[in-house]
Protein backbone atom coordinates (compact mmCIF):
# COMPACT_ATOMS: atom_id res chain seq x y z
CA UNK A 1 0.00 0.00 0.00
CA UNK A 2 1.53 3.56 -1.04
CA UNK A 3 0.26 6.53 1.09
CA UNK A 4 -1.18 9.39 0.21
CA UNK A 5 1.73 11.50 0.95
CA UNK A 6 4.05 9.30 -1.15
CA UNK A 7 1.66 9.70 -4.16
CA UNK A 8 1.93 13.75 -3.26
CA UNK A 9 5.52 13.04 -3.44
CA UNK A 10 6.02 11.32 -6.94
CA UNK A 11 4.16 14.04 -8.13
CA UNK A 12 6.06 16.50 -7.40
CA UNK A 13 9.28 14.95 -8.82
CA UNK A 14 7.64 13.75 -12.21
CA UNK A 15 6.19 17.78 -12.22
CA UNK A 16 2.80 16.48 -12.68
CA UNK A 17 -0.57 18.55 -10.68
CA UNK A 18 -3.16 16.26 -9.28
CA UNK A 19 -6.70 17.03 -7.88
CA UNK A 20 -7.38 16.09 -4.53
CA UNK A 21 -9.56 13.79 -6.12
CA UNK A 22 -7.21 12.48 -8.45
CA UNK A 23 -5.02 11.87 -5.61
CA UNK A 24 -7.26 9.31 -3.84
CA UNK A 25 -7.71 7.46 -7.06
CA UNK A 26 -4.48 7.59 -8.09
CA UNK A 27 -3.30 6.11 -4.59
CA UNK A 28 -6.09 3.52 -4.98
CA UNK A 29 -4.93 2.42 -8.22
CA UNK A 30 -0.86 2.72 -8.10
CA UNK A 31 -1.36 0.49 -5.10
CA UNK A 32 -3.07 -2.43 -6.75
CA UNK A 33 -1.21 -2.28 -9.67
CA UNK A 34 2.10 -2.57 -6.92
CA UNK A 35 0.93 -5.18 -5.27
CA UNK A 36 0.61 -7.08 -8.68
CA UNK A 37 4.25 -5.97 -9.56
CA UNK A 38 5.47 -8.19 -6.18
CA UNK A 39 4.81 -11.27 -8.48
CA UNK A 40 8.18 -10.80 -9.97
CA UNK A 41 9.90 -11.33 -6.66
CA UNK A 42 8.97 -15.12 -7.13
CA UNK A 43 10.89 -15.09 -10.49
CA UNK A 44 13.74 -16.50 -11.01
CA UNK A 45 17.41 -14.60 -10.82
CA UNK A 46 18.65 -14.19 -14.33
CA UNK A 47 22.03 -15.78 -15.35
CA UNK A 48 24.88 -13.20 -16.96
CA UNK A 49 22.59 -10.54 -16.34
CA UNK A 50 23.88 -7.16 -17.78
CA UNK A 51 21.74 -4.26 -17.54
CA UNK A 52 22.66 -2.52 -20.54
CA UNK A 53 21.65 -5.02 -22.75
CA UNK A 54 20.24 -3.13 -25.51
CA UNK A 55 21.61 -3.88 -28.91
CA UNK A 56 21.60 -0.50 -30.82
CA UNK A 57 23.16 1.68 -28.51
CA UNK A 58 26.56 1.36 -30.13
CA UNK A 59 24.77 3.06 -33.61
CA UNK A 60 26.26 6.75 -33.25
CA UNK A 61 26.02 8.92 -35.69
CA UNK A 62 29.37 11.74 -35.65
CA UNK A 63 28.32 14.64 -33.02
CA UNK A 64 28.46 17.36 -36.28
CA UNK A 65 25.51 19.84 -36.28
CA UNK A 66 23.88 19.76 -39.13
CA UNK A 67 20.65 22.04 -40.54
CA UNK A 68 17.21 20.94 -40.60
CA UNK A 69 15.05 23.19 -42.05
CA UNK A 70 12.76 22.93 -39.55
CA UNK A 71 13.75 25.87 -36.98
CA UNK A 72 10.92 28.20 -38.20
CA UNK A 73 8.26 25.89 -37.90
CA UNK A 74 9.49 24.09 -34.37
CA UNK A 75 9.59 27.77 -32.93
CA UNK A 76 5.76 28.47 -34.64
CA UNK A 77 4.80 25.31 -32.17
CA UNK A 78 6.02 26.89 -28.80
CA UNK A 79 3.17 28.33 -26.98
CA UNK A 80 4.63 31.64 -25.94
CA UNK A 81 7.69 33.52 -27.97
CA UNK A 82 9.10 36.84 -28.38
CA UNK A 83 10.48 37.35 -31.59
CA UNK A 84 13.23 34.22 -32.12
CA UNK A 85 12.97 33.27 -28.80
CA UNK A 86 10.90 30.90 -26.55
CA UNK A 87 9.43 32.56 -23.64
CA UNK A 88 9.28 31.16 -20.00
CA UNK A 89 8.45 32.41 -17.05
CA UNK A 90 10.83 33.28 -14.14
CA UNK A 91 12.66 30.66 -12.36
CA UNK A 92 12.01 31.93 -8.90
CA UNK B 1 -18.75 -3.43 -56.97
CA UNK B 2 -18.32 -0.79 -54.48
CA UNK B 3 -14.68 0.71 -54.95
CA UNK B 4 -14.54 0.83 -51.36
CA UNK B 5 -14.04 -2.85 -51.71
CA UNK B 6 -11.01 -3.59 -53.27
CA UNK B 7 -7.45 -4.73 -51.40
CA UNK B 8 -4.76 -2.84 -52.14
CA UNK B 9 -3.53 -5.39 -54.64
CA UNK B 10 -7.10 -5.35 -56.44
CA UNK B 11 -6.94 -1.63 -56.87
CA UNK B 12 -3.92 -1.58 -58.26
CA UNK B 13 -4.35 -3.89 -61.11
CA UNK B 14 -7.56 -1.61 -61.61
CA UNK B 15 -5.46 1.25 -61.38
CA UNK B 16 -3.40 0.33 -63.96
CA UNK B 17 -6.16 -0.55 -66.38
CA UNK B 18 -7.63 3.02 -66.04
CA UNK B 19 -10.94 1.09 -64.83
CA UNK B 20 -10.94 4.18 -62.26
CA UNK B 21 -8.93 6.68 -60.85
CA UNK B 22 -7.20 7.06 -58.00
CA UNK B 23 -9.61 10.57 -57.12
CA UNK B 24 -12.54 8.33 -57.79
CA UNK B 25 -11.29 5.60 -55.59
CA UNK B 26 -10.36 8.58 -52.55
CA UNK B 27 -13.89 9.99 -53.37
CA UNK B 28 -15.47 6.34 -53.05
CA UNK B 29 -13.43 6.32 -48.93
CA UNK B 30 -13.93 10.15 -48.46
CA UNK B 31 -17.77 9.11 -49.09
CA UNK B 32 -17.93 6.17 -46.61
CA UNK B 33 -16.12 7.91 -43.77
CA UNK B 34 -18.54 10.86 -44.23
CA UNK B 35 -21.92 8.44 -44.04
CA UNK B 36 -20.49 6.03 -41.26
CA UNK B 37 -17.46 7.71 -39.28
CA UNK B 38 -19.84 9.43 -36.67
CA UNK B 39 -21.41 6.11 -35.61
CA UNK B 40 -17.33 4.63 -35.42
CA UNK B 41 -15.05 7.43 -34.39
CA UNK B 42 -12.42 5.91 -36.26
CA UNK B 43 -10.92 9.34 -37.47
CA UNK B 44 -9.90 12.04 -35.31
CA UNK B 45 -9.57 14.04 -38.22
CA UNK B 46 -10.06 13.79 -42.07
CA UNK B 47 -8.05 15.53 -44.71
CA UNK B 48 -10.15 15.95 -47.91
CA UNK B 49 -8.07 18.49 -49.57
CA UNK B 50 -4.84 17.42 -49.32
CA UNK B 51 -5.90 13.88 -49.91
CA UNK B 52 -7.64 14.64 -53.28
CA UNK B 53 -4.47 16.10 -53.94
CA UNK B 54 -2.55 13.50 -53.18
CA UNK B 55 -5.09 11.65 -55.52
CA UNK B 56 -4.18 13.75 -58.31
CA UNK B 57 -0.59 13.62 -57.88
CA UNK B 58 -0.95 9.90 -58.21
CA UNK B 59 -3.36 9.97 -61.33
CA UNK B 60 -0.14 11.91 -62.81
CA UNK B 61 2.17 9.31 -61.79
CA UNK B 62 -0.21 6.43 -63.34
CA UNK B 63 -0.59 8.09 -65.97
CA UNK B 64 3.44 8.68 -66.92
CA UNK B 65 3.76 4.89 -66.17
CA UNK B 66 6.42 5.23 -63.18
CA UNK B 67 3.82 3.97 -60.70
CA UNK B 68 3.64 1.33 -57.45
CA UNK B 69 1.78 -0.77 -55.66
CA UNK B 70 0.77 1.70 -53.31
CA UNK B 71 -0.17 4.74 -55.87
CA UNK B 72 -2.59 5.91 -55.39
CA UNK B 73 -4.01 3.79 -52.50
CA UNK B 74 -5.97 5.93 -49.58
CA UNK B 75 -4.64 5.23 -46.29
CA UNK B 76 -5.59 5.96 -42.93
CA UNK B 77 -2.63 6.85 -40.27
CA UNK B 78 -2.76 6.49 -36.33
CA UNK B 79 -2.43 9.97 -34.86
CA UNK B 80 0.72 9.56 -32.88
CA UNK B 81 2.60 9.30 -36.44
CA UNK B 82 3.23 12.76 -37.83
CA UNK B 83 2.16 13.86 -41.35
CA UNK B 84 3.35 17.65 -42.24
CA UNK B 85 0.63 20.36 -41.68
CA UNK B 86 -2.09 18.34 -40.31
CA UNK B 87 -2.92 18.54 -36.53
CA UNK B 88 -1.48 15.27 -34.74
CA UNK B 89 -2.57 14.61 -31.12
CA UNK B 90 -1.82 11.94 -29.75
CA UNK B 91 -5.72 11.59 -28.90
CA UNK B 92 -4.46 14.09 -26.06
CA UNK B 93 -5.55 17.29 -24.80
CA UNK B 94 -1.90 18.33 -24.18
CA UNK B 95 -1.40 18.12 -28.20
CA UNK B 96 -4.98 19.53 -29.57
CA UNK B 97 -4.05 21.71 -31.73
CA UNK B 98 -0.35 20.90 -32.31
CA UNK B 99 0.77 20.77 -36.03
CA UNK B 100 3.05 18.42 -36.96
CA UNK B 101 6.32 20.27 -38.03
CA UNK B 102 7.68 17.37 -40.46
CA UNK B 103 6.77 14.20 -42.18
CA UNK B 104 7.91 10.66 -40.06
CA UNK B 105 10.19 8.41 -42.07
CA UNK B 106 7.11 5.90 -42.25
CA UNK B 107 4.99 8.99 -44.29
CA UNK B 108 7.85 10.17 -46.57
CA UNK B 109 8.19 6.20 -47.76
CA UNK B 110 3.80 6.34 -48.43
CA UNK B 111 4.03 9.56 -49.99
CA UNK B 112 6.99 8.67 -52.50
CA UNK B 113 5.19 6.05 -53.38
CA UNK B 114 2.06 8.25 -54.11
CA UNK B 115 -0.31 7.04 -51.51
CA UNK B 116 -3.46 8.87 -50.68
CA UNK B 117 -3.44 10.02 -46.72
CA UNK B 118 -7.40 9.95 -45.91
CA UNK B 119 -6.55 11.24 -42.32
CA UNK B 120 -5.53 10.67 -38.58
CA UNK B 121 -6.95 7.51 -36.81
CA UNK B 122 -8.14 7.64 -33.38
CA UNK B 123 -6.01 5.62 -30.78
CA UNK B 124 -5.79 5.17 -26.49
CA UNK B 125 -3.93 8.81 -25.14
CA UNK B 126 -0.40 8.34 -26.54
CA UNK B 127 -0.70 5.05 -27.28
CA UNK B 128 -1.52 3.83 -23.55
CA UNK B 129 -4.58 1.19 -23.64
CA UNK B 130 -6.11 -1.87 -25.10
CA UNK B 131 -9.30 -0.17 -25.86
CA UNK B 132 -9.29 3.60 -27.08
CA UNK B 133 -11.40 4.02 -24.09
CA UNK B 134 -8.27 6.19 -23.02
CA UNK B 135 -8.63 8.64 -25.65
CA UNK B 136 -9.18 12.25 -24.87
CA UNK B 137 -11.89 12.65 -27.80
CA UNK B 138 -13.98 9.43 -27.33
CA UNK B 139 -13.81 5.74 -27.78
CA UNK B 140 -13.82 3.97 -31.30
CA UNK B 141 -16.59 1.51 -31.94
CA UNK B 142 -16.22 -2.03 -33.29
CA UNK B 143 -17.77 -2.13 -36.61
CA UNK B 144 -19.21 -5.44 -36.10
CA UNK B 145 -20.47 -4.55 -32.88
CA UNK B 146 -21.19 -0.83 -32.04
CA UNK B 147 -21.42 -1.45 -28.37
CA UNK B 148 -18.36 -3.38 -27.90
CA UNK B 149 -14.18 -1.75 -28.23
CA UNK B 150 -12.40 -1.76 -31.15
CA UNK B 151 -9.89 -2.63 -29.02
CA UNK B 152 -6.40 -0.44 -29.02
CA UNK B 153 -4.46 1.26 -28.83
CA UNK B 154 -4.29 1.45 -32.36
CA UNK B 155 -8.61 0.74 -32.54
CA UNK B 156 -9.14 3.84 -35.20
CA UNK B 157 -6.51 2.35 -37.56
CA UNK B 158 -8.26 -1.01 -37.16
CA UNK B 159 -11.98 -0.09 -37.38
CA UNK B 160 -11.28 2.10 -40.29
CA UNK B 161 -9.80 -0.54 -42.01
CA UNK B 162 -13.20 -3.01 -41.19
CA UNK B 163 -15.44 -0.58 -42.14
CA UNK B 164 -13.98 0.06 -45.61
CA UNK B 165 -13.00 3.65 -44.36
CA UNK B 166 -9.60 3.08 -45.74
CA UNK B 167 -7.77 0.43 -47.89
CA UNK B 168 -5.03 0.04 -45.25
CA UNK B 169 -3.59 1.75 -41.91
CA UNK B 170 -0.53 2.24 -40.12
CA UNK B 171 -0.79 1.39 -36.44
CA UNK B 172 1.91 0.91 -33.84
CA UNK B 173 2.53 -1.41 -31.27
CA UNK B 174 4.29 -1.00 -27.79
CA UNK B 175 2.56 -4.23 -26.24
CA UNK B 176 0.36 -5.74 -28.80
CA UNK B 177 -1.40 -2.01 -29.67
CA UNK B 178 -1.55 -3.30 -33.55
CA UNK B 179 -2.61 -7.25 -33.04
CA UNK B 180 -5.13 -6.89 -30.78
CA UNK B 181 -7.51 -4.26 -32.34
CA UNK B 182 -6.59 -6.30 -35.85
CA UNK B 183 -7.87 -9.33 -33.72
CA UNK B 184 -10.93 -7.92 -32.23
CA UNK B 185 -12.11 -6.11 -36.08
CA UNK B 186 -11.50 -8.89 -37.82
CA UNK B 187 -8.37 -7.63 -40.12
CA UNK B 188 -4.90 -8.82 -40.65
CA UNK B 189 -2.12 -6.55 -38.10
CA UNK B 190 1.62 -7.15 -38.07
CA UNK B 191 4.23 -5.79 -35.39
CA UNK B 192 7.86 -6.29 -36.85
CA UNK B 193 10.65 -7.09 -35.54
CA UNK B 194 11.66 -4.43 -33.41
CA UNK B 195 14.45 -2.13 -35.34
CA UNK B 196 12.56 -3.23 -38.87
CA UNK B 197 10.92 -0.29 -39.39
CA UNK B 198 11.98 3.64 -38.38
CA UNK B 199 9.81 5.33 -34.97
CA UNK B 200 11.13 8.64 -36.54
CA UNK B 201 7.99 10.85 -35.98
CA UNK B 202 6.22 8.75 -34.16
CA UNK B 203 5.42 10.31 -30.69
CA UNK B 204 7.24 7.91 -28.16
CA UNK B 205 5.87 6.00 -25.82
CA UNK B 206 8.19 3.20 -24.66
CA UNK B 207 10.81 3.57 -26.86
CA UNK B 208 12.60 -0.23 -26.04
CA UNK B 209 9.63 -1.69 -27.76
CA UNK B 210 7.38 0.64 -29.87
CA UNK B 211 7.13 -0.53 -33.36
CA UNK B 212 5.07 0.92 -36.45
CA UNK B 213 3.40 -1.86 -38.31
CA UNK B 214 0.93 -2.08 -41.38
CA UNK B 215 -2.53 -3.15 -41.14
CA UNK B 216 -5.46 -4.65 -43.63
CA UNK B 217 -7.89 -6.35 -45.07
CA UNK B 218 -5.54 -8.94 -46.27
CA UNK B 219 -1.74 -10.90 -45.96
CA UNK B 220 -1.07 -9.98 -49.30
CA UNK B 221 -1.57 -6.15 -48.54
CA UNK B 222 0.33 -6.29 -45.62
CA UNK B 223 3.38 -7.24 -47.02
CA UNK B 224 2.97 -4.56 -49.62
CA UNK B 225 2.65 -2.03 -47.05
CA UNK B 226 4.99 -3.56 -44.64
CA UNK B 227 7.88 -3.83 -48.10
CA UNK B 228 7.28 0.10 -48.29
CA UNK B 229 7.88 0.90 -44.83
CA UNK B 230 10.18 -0.96 -43.93
CA UNK B 231 14.55 -0.20 -43.39
CA UNK B 232 17.40 1.81 -41.98
CA UNK B 233 16.90 5.12 -41.37
CA UNK B 234 19.53 7.76 -40.22
CA UNK B 235 17.06 9.40 -38.16
CA UNK B 236 16.35 6.00 -35.90
CA UNK B 237 19.68 4.71 -34.52
CA UNK B 238 17.64 1.08 -33.46
CA UNK B 239 16.44 0.82 -37.44
CA UNK B 240 18.27 -1.65 -39.10
CA UNK B 241 19.24 -2.56 -42.64
CA UNK B 242 16.93 -5.17 -43.24
CA UNK B 243 14.52 -5.43 -46.78
CA UNK B 244 11.77 -7.72 -46.61
CA UNK B 245 11.78 -10.02 -49.51
CA UNK B 246 8.47 -11.87 -50.07
CA UNK B 247 9.26 -15.47 -49.87
CA UNK B 248 7.64 -19.41 -50.40
CA UNK B 249 7.41 -21.01 -47.18
CA UNK B 250 4.96 -23.65 -47.01
CA UNK B 251 3.47 -25.54 -43.83
CA UNK B 252 4.69 -29.41 -45.05
CA UNK B 253 7.34 -29.92 -42.28
CA UNK B 254 6.78 -26.44 -40.74
CA UNK B 255 7.62 -27.06 -36.87
CA UNK B 256 4.68 -24.74 -35.14
CA UNK B 257 5.12 -24.14 -31.52
CA UNK B 258 1.91 -24.28 -29.62
CA UNK B 259 2.77 -22.55 -25.71
CA UNK B 260 0.45 -24.49 -22.88
CA UNK B 261 1.08 -21.58 -20.70
CA UNK B 262 -1.28 -19.35 -23.70
CA UNK B 263 -4.12 -22.42 -23.14
CA UNK B 264 -4.81 -22.29 -19.23
CA UNK B 265 -7.83 -21.03 -17.26
CA UNK B 266 -8.59 -17.59 -18.47
CA UNK B 267 -8.57 -18.04 -22.48
CA UNK B 268 -12.58 -18.06 -23.54
CA UNK B 269 -13.24 -21.51 -24.39
CA UNK B 270 -15.03 -20.74 -28.02
CA UNK B 271 -11.41 -18.77 -28.61
CA UNK B 272 -9.38 -21.55 -27.47
CA UNK B 273 -11.53 -23.73 -30.16
CA UNK B 274 -10.74 -21.38 -32.92
CA UNK B 275 -7.42 -21.05 -32.35
CA UNK B 276 -7.16 -25.26 -31.93
CA UNK B 277 -9.06 -25.29 -35.08
CA UNK B 278 -6.50 -23.09 -37.44
CA UNK B 279 -3.40 -25.52 -35.55
CA UNK B 280 -5.01 -28.13 -36.40
CA UNK B 281 -6.13 -26.84 -40.30
CA UNK B 282 -2.18 -26.24 -40.17
CA UNK B 283 -1.22 -30.09 -39.49
CA UNK B 284 -3.59 -31.46 -41.84
CA UNK B 285 -1.44 -29.71 -44.46
CA UNK B 286 1.72 -31.23 -43.36
CA UNK B 287 3.18 -29.34 -40.81
CA UNK B 288 4.46 -30.37 -37.29
CA UNK B 289 2.56 -29.46 -33.84
CA UNK B 290 4.83 -29.38 -31.02
CA UNK B 291 4.00 -28.23 -27.52
CA UNK B 292 6.61 -25.70 -26.31
CA UNK B 293 7.02 -24.00 -23.07
CA UNK B 294 7.59 -20.43 -22.02
CA UNK B 295 7.56 -20.46 -18.53
CA UNK B 296 7.90 -17.45 -17.74
CA UNK B 297 4.76 -16.15 -19.10
CA UNK B 298 3.24 -15.16 -15.96
CA UNK B 299 5.86 -12.46 -15.18
CA UNK B 300 5.76 -10.77 -18.38
CA UNK B 301 2.74 -8.36 -18.28
CA UNK B 302 4.09 -7.06 -14.86
CA UNK B 303 7.51 -7.18 -16.20
CA UNK B 304 6.06 -4.98 -19.24
CA UNK B 305 3.98 -2.82 -17.52
CA UNK B 306 6.97 -1.53 -15.22
CA UNK B 307 9.42 -0.92 -18.16
CA UNK B 308 6.70 0.84 -20.23
CA UNK B 309 5.67 3.66 -17.70
CA UNK B 310 9.78 4.07 -16.81
CA UNK B 311 10.35 4.67 -20.35
CA UNK B 312 6.86 6.70 -20.83
CA UNK B 313 7.61 8.95 -17.70
CA UNK B 314 10.69 9.64 -19.52
CA UNK B 315 9.05 10.48 -22.76
CA UNK B 316 6.09 12.43 -21.73
CA UNK B 317 8.82 14.75 -19.57
CA UNK B 318 9.16 16.70 -23.17
CA UNK B 319 5.27 18.01 -22.46
CA UNK B 320 6.21 20.61 -19.76
CA UNK B 321 4.02 23.28 -21.45
CA UNK B 322 7.27 25.02 -23.42
CA UNK B 323 7.97 23.55 -26.34
CA UNK B 324 4.53 22.75 -27.82
CA UNK B 325 0.73 21.75 -26.91
CA UNK B 326 -1.18 22.79 -23.80
CA UNK B 327 0.55 25.22 -21.76
CA UNK B 328 -1.15 27.28 -18.82
CA UNK B 329 0.40 30.33 -18.32
CA UNK B 330 -1.53 31.28 -15.25
CA UNK B 331 1.14 30.69 -12.56
CA UNK B 332 4.05 32.84 -11.87
CA UNK B 333 6.51 30.37 -11.55
CA UNK B 334 8.24 28.09 -14.22
CA UNK B 335 7.52 25.23 -11.87
CA UNK B 336 4.10 25.87 -11.85
CA UNK B 337 3.58 26.12 -15.20
CA UNK B 338 5.16 22.51 -15.50
CA UNK B 339 2.85 20.96 -13.48
CA UNK B 340 -0.14 22.55 -14.04
CA UNK B 341 0.12 22.14 -17.95
CA UNK B 342 0.84 18.83 -17.48
CA UNK B 343 -1.96 18.36 -14.73
CA UNK B 344 -4.58 19.81 -16.88
CA UNK B 345 -3.20 18.45 -20.49
CA UNK B 346 -2.87 14.46 -19.67
CA UNK B 347 -4.98 12.13 -19.43
CA UNK B 348 -5.59 9.88 -16.46
CA UNK B 349 -3.55 6.63 -17.84
CA UNK B 350 -0.62 8.83 -19.12
CA UNK B 351 -0.60 10.31 -15.52
CA UNK B 352 -0.91 6.55 -14.12
CA UNK B 353 2.23 5.59 -16.22
CA UNK B 354 3.90 8.96 -15.27
CA UNK B 355 3.71 8.04 -11.54
CA UNK B 356 4.26 4.54 -11.81
CA UNK B 357 7.49 4.96 -13.89
CA UNK B 358 8.48 8.21 -11.50
CA UNK B 359 8.10 5.39 -8.64
CA UNK B 360 9.99 2.61 -10.45
CA UNK B 361 12.70 4.48 -11.22
CA UNK B 362 13.43 6.39 -8.26
CA UNK B 363 15.74 6.04 -5.72
CA UNK B 364 15.11 3.34 -2.96
CA UNK B 365 12.60 1.28 -5.88
CA UNK B 366 14.72 1.08 -8.52
CA UNK B 367 16.33 -2.44 -7.87
CA UNK B 368 12.77 -3.92 -6.77
CA UNK B 369 10.91 -2.38 -9.60
CA UNK B 370 12.95 -1.16 -12.65
CA UNK B 371 16.35 -3.41 -12.57
CA UNK B 372 14.37 -6.63 -11.31
CA UNK B 373 11.63 -5.76 -14.53
CA UNK B 374 14.89 -5.91 -16.59
CA UNK B 375 16.24 -8.79 -15.25
CA UNK B 376 12.85 -10.81 -15.95
CA UNK B 377 13.20 -9.30 -19.62
CA UNK B 378 16.28 -11.52 -19.95
CA UNK B 379 14.18 -14.37 -18.64
CA UNK B 380 11.19 -14.07 -21.10
CA UNK B 381 13.49 -13.15 -23.88
CA UNK B 382 15.33 -16.24 -23.30
CA UNK B 383 12.09 -18.34 -22.87
CA UNK B 384 11.58 -17.51 -26.88
CA UNK B 385 15.40 -18.38 -27.73
CA UNK B 386 14.75 -21.38 -26.18
CA UNK B 387 11.50 -21.91 -28.63
CA UNK B 388 13.09 -21.20 -31.69
CA UNK B 389 15.89 -23.37 -31.53
CA UNK B 390 13.09 -25.89 -31.64
CA UNK B 391 10.67 -24.59 -33.94
CA UNK B 392 9.88 -22.20 -37.27
CA UNK B 393 6.52 -20.27 -35.64
CA UNK B 394 4.77 -19.87 -32.91
CA UNK B 395 1.08 -19.88 -32.94
CA UNK B 396 -1.27 -18.88 -29.96
CA UNK B 397 -4.23 -16.53 -29.47
CA UNK B 398 -3.93 -12.45 -29.60
CA UNK B 399 -6.11 -12.21 -26.47
CA UNK B 400 -8.12 -14.26 -24.14
CA UNK B 401 -11.36 -13.20 -25.70
CA UNK B 402 -13.10 -11.56 -28.38
CA UNK B 403 -13.67 -7.44 -28.08
CA UNK B 404 -15.45 -6.43 -24.69
CA UNK B 405 -18.07 -3.90 -23.81
CA UNK B 406 -17.35 -0.48 -24.17
CA UNK B 407 -17.06 0.28 -20.35
CA UNK B 408 -16.41 -2.95 -19.13
CA UNK B 409 -13.00 -2.58 -17.69
CA UNK B 410 -12.40 1.11 -18.08
CA UNK B 411 -12.08 1.78 -13.92
CA UNK B 412 -9.65 -0.88 -13.52
CA UNK B 413 -6.30 -0.45 -14.72
CA UNK B 414 -5.24 -3.56 -13.64
CA UNK B 415 -7.70 -5.62 -15.30
CA UNK B 416 -7.20 -3.37 -18.51
CA UNK B 417 -3.45 -4.39 -18.37
CA UNK B 418 -4.34 -7.93 -18.30
CA UNK B 419 -5.48 -7.57 -21.80
CA UNK B 420 -1.77 -7.33 -23.23
CA UNK B 421 -1.30 -11.43 -21.91
CA UNK B 422 -0.51 -13.14 -25.05
CA UNK B 423 0.84 -9.86 -26.72
CA UNK B 424 3.30 -8.17 -24.08
CA UNK B 425 5.73 -10.86 -24.09
CA UNK B 426 6.67 -10.93 -28.15
CA UNK B 427 7.49 -7.52 -27.41
CA UNK B 428 9.69 -8.13 -24.70
CA UNK B 429 11.60 -10.10 -26.68
CA UNK B 430 11.44 -7.77 -29.98
CA UNK B 431 10.40 -10.35 -32.03
CA UNK B 432 7.59 -9.91 -35.40
CA UNK B 433 3.98 -11.62 -34.54
CA UNK B 434 1.00 -10.90 -36.52
CA UNK B 435 -2.63 -11.26 -35.88
CA UNK B 436 -4.83 -12.46 -38.93
CA UNK B 437 -8.81 -13.29 -38.83
CA UNK B 438 -9.31 -17.02 -38.27
CA UNK B 439 -12.78 -17.28 -37.17
CA UNK B 440 -15.74 -15.67 -35.79
CA UNK B 441 -17.26 -16.38 -32.73
CA UNK B 442 -21.43 -16.68 -32.54
CA UNK B 443 -22.77 -15.41 -29.79
CA UNK B 444 -26.41 -16.29 -28.46
CA UNK B 445 -27.31 -12.81 -28.76
CA UNK B 446 -25.68 -10.19 -30.11
CA UNK B 447 -23.31 -9.27 -33.39
CA UNK B 448 -21.36 -12.45 -34.29
CA UNK B 449 -17.26 -11.50 -32.82
CA UNK B 450 -14.29 -11.91 -35.11
CA UNK B 451 -11.37 -13.77 -33.22
CA UNK B 452 -7.46 -13.07 -34.40
CA UNK B 453 -5.27 -15.66 -34.60
CA UNK B 454 -1.23 -15.04 -33.27
CA UNK B 455 1.79 -15.37 -35.45
CA UNK B 456 5.07 -14.99 -33.66
CA UNK B 457 8.56 -15.54 -35.54
CA UNK B 458 12.05 -14.84 -34.84
CA UNK B 459 14.11 -11.89 -35.74
CA UNK B 460 13.46 -10.57 -39.10
CA UNK B 461 11.43 -13.40 -40.25
CA UNK B 462 8.34 -11.59 -41.02
CA UNK B 463 8.91 -13.45 -44.57
CA UNK B 464 8.27 -16.98 -42.42
CA UNK B 465 5.64 -15.52 -41.09
CA UNK B 466 3.37 -13.90 -43.89
CA UNK B 467 4.17 -16.92 -46.08
CA UNK B 468 2.54 -19.09 -44.12
CA UNK B 469 0.04 -16.80 -43.15
CA UNK B 470 -1.08 -16.76 -46.78
CA UNK B 471 -1.61 -20.14 -46.71
CA UNK B 472 -3.39 -20.38 -43.35
CA UNK B 473 -5.83 -17.73 -44.88
CA UNK B 474 -6.83 -19.88 -47.40
CA UNK B 475 -8.02 -22.37 -45.20
CA UNK B 476 -9.88 -20.75 -42.75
Amino acid sequence: MISKDEVKHIAKLARLELTEKETIKMQKDLSAILDYFNLLKKAPQSKNFKENFYRGASSLRKDESKKSGLADKLLAATPEKKDDYIKVKSIF
Amino acid sequence: MDLINFTIKEAHERLKKKEFSSKELASAYLKQIKKIDKDINAYLSVAEESAMAQAEFADEKISSGNFSELTGIPCAIKDAILVEGQICTAASKILENYIAPYDATVIKKLKEQGSVILGKTNTDEFTMGASTENSAFGVVKNPYDKNRVAGGSSGGSAAAVAALEACFSLGSDTGGSIRLPASFCGIAGLNPTYGSVSRYGLIAHASSLDQIGPMAKNIEDIKIVFKAICGKDPMDATSADYNFENSDVGLKGLKIGVPKEYFTEGLDKEVKKIIEDSIKKAEEQGAEIKEISLPNTKYSTACYYIIVPSEASSNLARFDGIKYGFSDQSPKSLLDVYSKSRGKGFGSEPKRRIMLGAHSLSSGYYDAYYRRAQEVRQLVKQDFINAFAKVDLIFCPVAPFPAFNIGEKADDPLSMYLVDIYTAGVKLAGLPALSMPAGTLRQAQGENLPVGLQIIGNHFQENKILSVASFIEKMV
